[in-house]
């Protein structure tokens, strides 16, 4: 109990993979096209919450770093799954996931 | 009394780790996306707060801003765009959802238990490492501005370009024919 | 010389051409000539090989000529009896020596004048050309026979010769008993011919080759290598002697294998004049004189053949006498006079007997065709009790047929005389009482024969009105045939005179000698002239004393009568020898019966066991067997067909789940592929 106290890297670890999972059952669960893409936001999220963690850990800036720029990818490439989003639902008038089955057969 | 002062941080780290895992779990339950989007930005929040137990202030204001600020509001937008009522009447999850639960549960376990062994608490590294230029004490920011420019300028550069790709992209997505 | 090999083949030629390339396509015109020009052709060829021979070198040197046209059986390696090895090779090849020569001028010369004659005496029979094909394909056999270099050629032509009988045998082969005559012939022949070959195959097996001139070698290098012990208690000469002379009593008549011969004569008359009078029968004759040189080494088998000749001459003369079929009279005194010819071989007189033959082709093929001539004025009839008188009708005939039978009887002047005569002077040599059978057998031949003329030609015709308005004398195409003939009848004698002490112009004696091999210091007795010249006396006696009774039962106009009254005389006796001895009834009772029987045995054992247990069996066995099999391909094969069919589309559909095009299926392909990954990739950290 004393050790769990303790607020260490494992904590952050165990959080991150929590929050990993999470948003992995989102992303092959969910039938709302939007809600799969947050939930791909809340993944990107957690892999920068273990990088934060272990840049601590070593003491090394080089951790942080590397998350600026993973919130930079996730930000484009939220744009653009956003876009891709909206010009679906100007063709389908739907944003349900099952009816994007175009790649079936 | 004390037992607030002496462990602080770590009321403060189960307090908002706790909000983050709810708000990713309404991100995840929840039907309506205008409510996801929300907590998705309270858990994001919540990770900004996180990110300042470890020193990473810069990075949680740049959180903050970019996720809060930009993106969620980018999502926000396209979910009033996106006409949802029709969406209320069909089912809420895919049809194997049980074999995604599954495949996390045991991925979950099987990461828990092989890390658990590892110590669950390390020796609290300097915060100086964090805030020092060259020696001299300036801040987080600058000591990763120092990092960012120097060390990693090329990633940064491209990053850049990546960050005009996506923004083309999404404007040739999104227009109207 | 080097044509030697033509003179088979042009016999062969005609019988192609008339039987294969122009069937029914020429008239019979045309038949006969392509049929006796290939004779005519053959003749000329002989003639002019054996002028060639003699005057060769190989003839000078007491050799002969040996021509190989290819190499027909190259059997290779094989072990001999004595347990050397050889390389056996049997060729096709033809020999021309003194003996060759001699047969070769008597078939080719007899040959073709009995061609000529058939072409009178087949003109209103049906199936003219196919008559001169027979005749054409035994000339060649026969050729084949006399001129082989080694065994088996010469028994390629004693097949031959032998499935030519059966044919013009059976020539009439819409009545019942000319193919049933020719089947005896062939079957009769086919027993000797089982013997022949078991001779052939110990030959072979001693001397690892069928060749004459090797074999002869090869004795004449060393005589008691076919003395030594070998088999049934006789020594190797002897045993191949005896098979071979078993053969020849098939072949030429003998006892006991004779009884084709009379039966035989349901065939057209010429051919009973070539086939069964002049050549096939005297082959049997020639293969003997052929194999001088073991039956020299086997003198104990030389005494069975000359007994069996000497009995078979007296044998087949008494049956004659009391013939009345005209055929089956000259058919029996054939039997009779082969019979001397082996009494001749026996004592080993081998020229004596090849004399004998040629004199005998022509007196006796001679009166065969004039029997055909009468006959042929007769429309058919052959019974001689309906015949007589016919010297008025038939003059030509008439008179070369007397010639022939004072021929046969032994009268001096004639063929018949002096080589009867040698041969009863070489019996007497060394086996008198065999020389007492010749001797009677010649009286009893004289009778027959005069006998036969009485009753034929003598005397008041018997028949009836009808017939006695047919009688003419035979055209040209015959008559100049029997004119010829007799020619030879007469003359040919006298190439043999005898040996009276230092008168010695016995040429053919000395040609025919130079073929005989010399492995015996035996001296063929010559008796003195004195003995000799008392021979004769009593030959010429006891001839005149057969014509004398002849002419008091048979003769001037008496007819019948005087012959039955005899007949009368003797009731038991006449019976016996009208009936042959009951020798034919024998052997239907045992041999026929017995092959019957044994073959409706088999039959049904064949039908009851092997088809029905054997071959139902195996059919039942195979319709089981192919049930189960069937069973098997449906269940077990085709199963497995279609188990693979079946997990080809269950596992299409699962993998068709794969592919449905649902994102979040996608992902969470993706998210288990990782889990995967990374569990994987833990335990090992773990461990």
């Amino acid at each position: 109990m004393g050790a769990l106290l303790e607020i260490g890297t494992m904590h952050y670890v165990a959080l991150s993979l929590v929050l990993f999972l999470i948003g992995v059952v989102g992303i092959t669960t969910r039938r709302n096209m939007i809600t799969v893409l947050m939930s791909i936001e809340l993944v990107l999220n957690s892999v920068n919450l273990n990088l934060i963690a272990f840049s601590f850990s070593h003491g090394d800036l080089t951790g942080q770093i590397f998350a600026i720029f993973t919130i930079t990818v996730a930000a484009g490439e939220a744009a653009v799954g956003l876009g891709i989003l909206v010009a679906f639902f100007r063709l389908r008038q739907t944003t349900e996931l099952d009816k994007a089955a175009e790649l079936s057969g | 009394m004390e037992f607030l002062t002496a462990h602080g941080q770590a009321i403060f780290f189960f307090l908002f780790a706790a909000v983050a895992v709810a708000g990713a779990l309404g991100v995840v339950t929840l039907r309506n996306p205008m409510y996801g989007a929300v907590a998705l930005l309270v858990s994001f929040l919540s990770i900004a707060v996180l990110f300042l137990l470890r020193n990473a202030e810069f990075l949680a204001v740049v959180q903050v801003f970019v996720y809060g600020g930009g993106i969620m509001v980018l999502f926000l937008f396209v979910i009033m765009l996106v006409n949802q009522h029709q969406l209320m009447e069909t089912k809420k999850y895919v049809d194997n959802r049980w074999v995604a639960i599954g495949v996390c549960l045991i991925l979950g376990v099987v990461l828990i238990q092989a890390f658990m062994p590892a110590a669950l608490s390390d020796p609290a590294s300097t915060p100086a490492a964090f805030t020092d230029v060259d020696g001299e004490a300036r801040g987080n920011s600058e000591a990763i501005a120092w990092l960012l420019y120097r060390q990693y300028l090329m990633p940064f550069e491209i990053a850049s370009v990546f960050l005009l790709v996506a923004m083309v992209g999404a404007v040739v997505l999104g227009r109207r024919e | 010389m080097r044509l030697l090999w033509l003179i088979p083949v042009l016999p062969f030629l005609g019988a192609f051409l008339n039987g294969v390339v122009l069937r029914n396509r020429v008239s019979k015109k045309g038949a006969w000539m392509v049929a006796c020009g290939s004779i005519l052709a053959t003749l000329m060829v002989s003639i002019y090989a054996i002028v060639g021979y003699i005057s060769s070198e190989l003839y000078a040197n007491h050799e002969a000529f040996e021509q190989t046209v290819y190499e027909w059986l190259p059997s290779g390696f094989m072990g001999l009896t004595d347990g050397s090895f050889a390389n056996l090779s049997i060729e096709m090849g033809f020999l021309l020596d003194p003996l060759s020569c001699v047969m070769l001028f008597v078939v080719t010369f007899v040959g073709f004048f009995i061609h000529v004659f058939s072409v009178g005496y087949m003109d209103h029979e049906p199936g003219f050309q196919r008559y001169f094909t027979y005749l054409n394909l035994f000339m060649g056999m026969m050729l084949m026979l006399i001129l082989g270099s080694n065994f088996l050629v010469t028994f390629v032509g004693w097949e031959g010769v032998g499935l030519c009988s059966y044919l013009l045998i059976g020539f009439y082969y819409d009545e019942e008993f000319p193919p049933y005559a020719g089947r005896k012939a062939f079957i009769v022949n086919r027993i000797g011919d089982f013997a022949f070959l078991a001779g052939m195959f110990a030959l072979v097996a001693h001397f690892g080759t069928l060749n004459y001139q090797k074999i002869i070698h090869a004795i004449e290098a060393n005589p008691l290598g076919v003395q030594g012990e070998y088999v049934l208690g006789l020594t190797f000469a002897g045993f191949v002697t005896l098979a071979l002379f078993v053969g020849a009593t098939g072949k030429s008549a003998q006892i006991p294998l004779f009884v084709w011969l009379p039966d035989a004569m349901a065939g057209p008359t010429p051919v009973s004049a070539l086939i069964h009078a002049a050549t096939m029968v005297t082959a049997g004759v020639y293969m003997v004189v052929r194999s001088n040189a073991l039956f020299q080494l086997a003198p104990e088998i030389g005494s069975v053949v000359a007994i069996i000749g000497a009995l078979t001459a007296i044998f087949a003369a008494t049956i004659g006498l009391v013939q009345t079929d005209i055929k089956k009279v000259l058919a029996y005194s054939t039997v009779s006079q082969l019979g001397y010819m082996f009494l001749a071989c026996g004592v080993g007189a081998y020229t004596a007997a090849i004399f004998h033959l040629m004199t005998h082709a022509f007196f006796k093929a001679l009166m065969f065709l004039g029997s055909g001539s009468v006959i042929h004025a007769m429309g058919g009839e052959q019974d001689m009790r309906k015949m007589g008188g016919l010297k008025e009708h038939m003059p030509k005939t008439y008179w070369t047929f007397l010639v022939g039978t004072l021929a046969i009887a032994g009268v001096p002047g004639l063929a018949g005389f002096f080589s009867k005569d040698q041969i009863l002077a070489a019996t007497f040599g060394s086996h008198k009482l065999l020389w007492v059978v010749g001797l009677v057998t010649a009286g009893l031949t004289a009778c027959y024969m005069f006998r036969l003329v009485y009753m034929t030609f003598h005397g008041k015709f018997r028949g009836t009105e009808e017939q006695h308005h047919h009688l003419h004398e035979s055209p040209p195409s015959m008559t100049v045939p029997l004119t010829v003939l007799a020619g030879g009848a007469l003359v040919s004698g006298y190439v043999g005179i005898p040996k009276l002490g230092h008168f010695d112009y016995n040429f053919f004696d000395h040609f025919v000698g130079r073929s005989l091999a010399h492995v015996t210091d035996h001296e063929p007795h010559h008796a003195s002239v004195g003995v000799e010249l008392a021979l004769m006396a009593l030959s010429v006696g006891v001839a005149l004393a057969g014509i004398y009774l002849a002419r008091k039962y048979y003769g001037g106009d008496k007819g019948l009568s005087e012959g039955e009254k005899w007949a009368a005389r003797f009731p038991a006796l006449h019976r016996l020898l009208v009936n042959k001895y009951w020798v034919d009834e024998a052997y239907d009772k045992t041999v026929v019966r017995g092959t019957w029987s044994s073959a409706r045995r088999l039959f049904s054992f064949d039908s009851k066991f092997i088809d029905g247990v054997l071959v139902n069996g195996s059919r039942h066995f195979t319709v089981a067997m192919s049930l189960l099999s069937g069973f098997f391909d449906k269940y077990f094969v085709d199963g497995l067909v279609n188990l693979v069919g079946w997990v080809s589309r269950r596992a299409s559909h699962f993998f068709r789940g794969l592919q449905t095009g649902l994102v979040s299926q996608y992902a969470l392909v993706l998210v288990i592929g990782t889990a995967v990954l990374v569990v994987f990739y833990v335990v090992r950290m773990g461990s």
